[in-house]
């Protein structure tokens, strides 16, 4: 029998390989791939003194198929999006990203290219690229695009950049130092600034959640080089007052960024060039369907107005329409330089491409108005669990996630949101706590995308229902969770004390003996 | 017959009946009122102008595969184009594990959902400790001109110093984003490289290096496929100074060559591309980063690095290691910064490492050793074509000078091209003090039948 279709309950288990480290398989003399051996003449070839590696390199010896199958194995042991209604990594949840985009990037016309070949010999890759970026200025307001960087926090490297050099060339590099962000920004708008040098000033929400505009007006100087902001937040509620933000800093000389990694709520409905801002990314995995692929490769792509395009990272692809050309464009007179090698993630860029062609206008505006009706749909149903409650805006509607506290829960049983997670993978599903400091507090984000169908969202609020029913009936189960997992619970000590942690099995080897035996 | 909504394959909730029946829950009449917060204003007025939208497979199919037949791949042509980005043999179960919906979309998962990835990705990181003779391996971040730009800032703050000596034999884009990086409070210098041998130039080293010397960083091999041979020489001027030796290496080499480590490194960083990428372009790269197992660089990488630990049940399980350096964890005052960056592509390489084992690694650095002393003789025989490092072996890339031929590398590429083959990279551009000078690579896709016919067409190129 499948599951219970009265209680949503799947009686999961994940696969469970006790599956070895791989140098514990290795066999000598086995062999995974042959290399194609040199066929013509032996020309003597001198390796420098001291450059001749000696002896081989300690890597496993196994048959092809043993490598298959121990990778196979691991594989099964973690719980892809396409396998778990994964709307528990809110702020940065995936949606489906379709099969056929997969096969398109994989054809060896886009897979076996190389960055140096010559101009005439891709166009059909570079009118995509071009093509894209004509897409994603409509969708932004934007007047140009650079996708070159490899995921959200390198466009927000680029944009501290591109804000650090805008900043020296009017020669204000000492005394417009400092970028504003807010708490409830990704982490990384904050890390950036400070790596290219600005001093950051970090925004909290007022009472309604939004960022308080007093906080603003009483940050903003003539030392104000930036704002690097969301909206909406994490939490999930737009920010009425965007323009007044940025007209805030406008005045005070500084410029605006807006960080629009997820743009899933509002895609089609406003766009950052009527809210007054003169850059913008947007991550390709997320927004735009790419997968994570475990933590990359991704794709982020920044956006500039006019008077801000001349310091992106070069080359752009530019056509040039009289000849019906596309070619690479170094003709960026104030580039930062670059960024990344060559042209960007081009099968994530590709990828992109064919989900925004597939959808269109139309299907991108539903999808956003899908993302936000699944959202609140889950925000009413989750609200109806007690012991959760939403911080902020009390009554209001949100957008494309929302940010969950279960503080009266915690108060009542002493059960954490970490104990929660814990219990949720016993039954097949992911579920992120936040991002770090915890302003709102034992947090969790959900966010469902337009993916999900009405049913799967059920089952979703079944699980975390259960679990948390759990805390009051069974709370041993959960502190001792997970039960149905690969693994049971991490001795974290091994992580944090340098004299336990290994990051290799090299390093394992070298203090421990069988299992974390300590070498004598 | 009246059209009824098309309801998109991705996107189930877009029935209007599932529509209304949610909205009646939630207790609101319209998708409207979730976006009463947004100002008149501010919104789009209409509808977005996008191409026309191609929702059926087969139209998509048909569109995207039309514009990519357009390209010339490196399958259609015979390649001999390098300069850090290779076409090499990829096992198929390279392609086999990455595109394995588990790995392909999970997103970055706790230990205990995604034991998989941490295991896979904490092997990938044992496999290349043992290829770099380091300890310490990260979670790779985007390419190896970021690891390279890093591992210079982690140079910076371990030494507490603010400027790097970088040499001039890299790569030029490399030292681009090197130069953004580490802008504004880290100055780069960059050392000359000998016109005659292709290799930095140890007095000048030597000139460059100060109190105020946090790192000097080199290629090895060179952006020109020369070996360095001085490696152990330099690490020691740069430890005399208080600095740190940053070598950047190609991993496929590692087979044949002496790891960095090996002669002096304290800090290694490359790309992962050869280790069973393909091309894409330029697009498929991961940059690793390595040291020893000590705190002083451990607690300074940006990157994620996963651990082994115990578990009540003493199975492998594992974890990130030192959590709190990071910004996920500190915000501004974290390390850098961390993000999605390039983890599919290292358990590919795990994959790839794994099945070629030590003799797969030395016959592939072997076999490109042997390609590319056959490559240079053949070619550097050709009349007015000079090789333009002739010194020592080189890796892969090797340079030749076709002044003497009065024809630009443009024409010769162009000849090339018109007989099928891909040539060389131009460096006339980049490096002008090298004249007409290219850049071609052999790896072990090439056998000698392909190096005759590019040493023929050359020969008529520049006749």
């Amino acid at each position: 029998m499948g599951m219970n279709m009265q209680t949503r309950l799947r009686d999961f288990h994940q696969a469970r390989w006790d599956e070895p480290i791989i140098y514990e398989l290795s066999k000598p003399g086995e062999r995974g791939v042959l290399v194609p051996e040199f066929d013509g003449e032996e020309v003597d070839v001198r390796v420098p003194e001291g450059m001749q590696r000696s002896g081989e390199v300690n890597l496993p010896e196994m048959g092809q198929m043993r490598v298959l199958r121990h990778f196979l194995r691991l594989s099964q042991e973690n719980l892809g999006a396409d396998l778990n209604i994964d709307v528990g990594q809110g702020t940065c949840t995936m949606k489906y990203s379709p099969k056929i985009n997969e096969q398109l990037a994989a054809n060896p016309k886009v897979a076996e290219l190389h960055p140096y070949q010559d101009e005439s010999t891709v166009q059909g890759l570079l009118r995509m690229i071009h093509e894209t970026d004509l897409c994603l200025r409509e969708i932004s307001g934007m007047d140009r695009f650079s996708l070159q960087q490899g995921g959200g926090s390198h466009a927000l490297l680029a944009i501290a950049s591109i804000v650090r050099k805008w900043v020296d060339s009017r020669g204000e590099s000492d005394t417009r130092d400092e970028i504003i962000t807010t708490i409830f920004s990704h982490p990384s708008n904050a890390a950036v600034s400070k790596l290219k040098g600005f001093k950051v000033i970090t925004i909290y929400p007022a009472e309604d959640g939004r960022p308080d505009i007093e906080a603003l007006k009483a940050a903003v100087s003539k030392r104000t080089a930036a704002l690097l902001i969301t909206n909406p937040e994490d939490i999930g509620i737009y920010n009425s007052k965007i323009k007044e933000f940025t007209e805030i800093v406008h005045e005070a000389g500084g410029i605006c960024s807006y960080d629009q990694a997820n743009l899933n709520g509002i895609m089609g409905l406003t766009r950052a060039r009527e809210a007054g801002f003169d850059l913008c990314f947007f991550n390709l995995h997320k927004t735009f369907s790419a997968p994570h692929g475990c933590g990359g490769p991704g794709g982020g792509v920044v956006g500039a107005t006019e008077e801000l395009a001349e310091f992106l990272p070069v080359p752009l692809v530019s056509c040039d329409e009289k000849e019906e050309r596309y070619y690479l464009d170094y003709d960026v007179p104030n580039s930062i330089g670059k960024v990344k090698d060559f042209y960007g993630v081009v099968p994530v860029i590709l990828k992109a491409y064919a989900w925004i062609r597939s959808l269109g206008a139309e299907g991108l505006l539903e999808a956003a108005k899908v993302a936000v009706l699944n959202n609140n749909y889950l925000f009413k149903k989750i609200l109806e669990i007690p012991g959760c409650t939403a911080p902020y805006a009390e009554g209001e509607l949100r957008v494309e996630q929302v940010r969950y506290s279960w503080e009266p829960m915690t108060r009542e049983t002493g059960i954490t949101t970490g104990d929660i997670q814990n219990r949720m993978f016993d039954f097949g599903v992911h579920y992120w706590t936040s991002h770090e400091p915890w302003v709102v507090p034992e947090p969790f984000t959900i966010e469902p995308t337009e993916s999900y169908s009405k049913d799967e969202l059920d089952e979703f609020v079944a699980i975390l229902k259960h679990v948390a029913e759990e805390a009051r009936t069974d709370p041993e189960t959960l502190k001792t969770a997970p039960h149905r997992s690969t693994i049971h619970h991490i001795d974290h000590d091994y992580l944090d004390d340098p004299s336990k942690w290994a990051m290799t099995w090299r390093a394992y080897k070298k203090k421990f003996d069988g299992y974390f035996e300590p070498k004598k | 017959m009246s059209k009824s909504k098309t309801v998109h394959p991705y996107i189930p909730n877009s029935d209007p009946g599932i529509q209304k029946e949610m909205l009646e829950t939630i207790g609101v009449s319209s998708i409207d009122e979730f976006y009463k917060g947004i100002p008149e204003k501010l919104r789009v007025k209409g509808m977005l102008n996008l191409p026309e939208a191609l929702p059926a497979e087969w139209d998509l199919k048909r569109h995207v595969e039309d514009m990519m037949r357009e390209n010339v791949s490196c399958r259609d042509s015979l390649s001999f184009l390098g300069g850090g980005c290779w076409q090499h043999q990829v096992p198929a179960v390279c392609d086999e594990i990455n595109s394995r919906s588990e790995f392909l979309t999970a997103y970055a998962g706790e230990p205990y959902e995604d034991h998989g990835r941490f295991q896979a990705l904490f092997e990938y990181a044992s496999m290349m400790a043992e290829l770099l003779e380091m300890d310490a391996v990260n979670v790779p971040t985007y390419d190896g001109s970021q690891a390279a730009a890093t591992s210079l800032r982690m140079a910076s703050r371990i030494t507490g110093r603010k400027r790097v000596v970088v040499a001039a034999n890299s790569h030029p884009d490399r030292i681009r984003v090197i130069r953004n990086y580490c802008y504004p409070d880290i100055s780069v210098d960059v050392v000359d490289f000998d016109e005659n041998t292709g290799s930095v130039t140890f007095e000048k080293i030597e000139e460059l290096l100060g109190n105020d010397t946090a790192a000097i960083y080199i290629e090895n091999p060179s952006f020109f496929g020369t070996i360095e041979a001085e490696g152990g020489k330099i690490a020691e001027k740069a430890h005399e100074a208080g600095a740190l030796f940053v070598v950047s290496c190609d991993p496929s080499s590692l087979g044949v060559f002496t790891p960095p480590a090996g002669y002096g490194a304290d800090i290694v960083c490359g790309d992962l591309q050869p280790l069973g990428m393909h091309m894409y372009y330029g697009g498929a790269r991961a940059g690793f980063i390595a040291t020893r197992d000590e705190e002083k660089f451990v607690l300074e990488y940006p990157s994620r690095l996963f651990g082994i630990a115990p578990t009540t049940h003493k199975e492998w399980g594992f974890g990130d290691i030192a959590w709190e350096r990071l910004s996920f964890h500190d915000r501004e005052n974290a390390k850098e910064f961390v993000g999605t960056a390039a983890a599919l592509w290292a358990i590919t390489a795990g994959v790839y490492l794994a099945l070629m084992g030590p003799r797969g690694m030395q016959e592939l650095g072997e076999g490109i050793l042997k390609r590319n002393a056959y490559a240079r003789k053949r070619l550097s025989s050709i009349r007015g074509v000079k090789s333009l490092f002739p010194e020592g072996a080189c890796f892969k890339d090797f340079g030749l000078n076709f002044d003497e031929t009065k024809k630009s590398v443009k024409e010769i590429n162009e000849s090339l091209r018109a007989e099928g083959i891909f040539g060389c990279v131009d460096l006339s551009g980049t490096h002008p003090d090298l004249g007409q000078s290219g850049l071609f690579a052999v790896t072990e896709v090439h056998n000698a039948s392909d190096i005759d016919r590019l040493a023929d067409a050359l020969q008529r190129a520049v006749a």
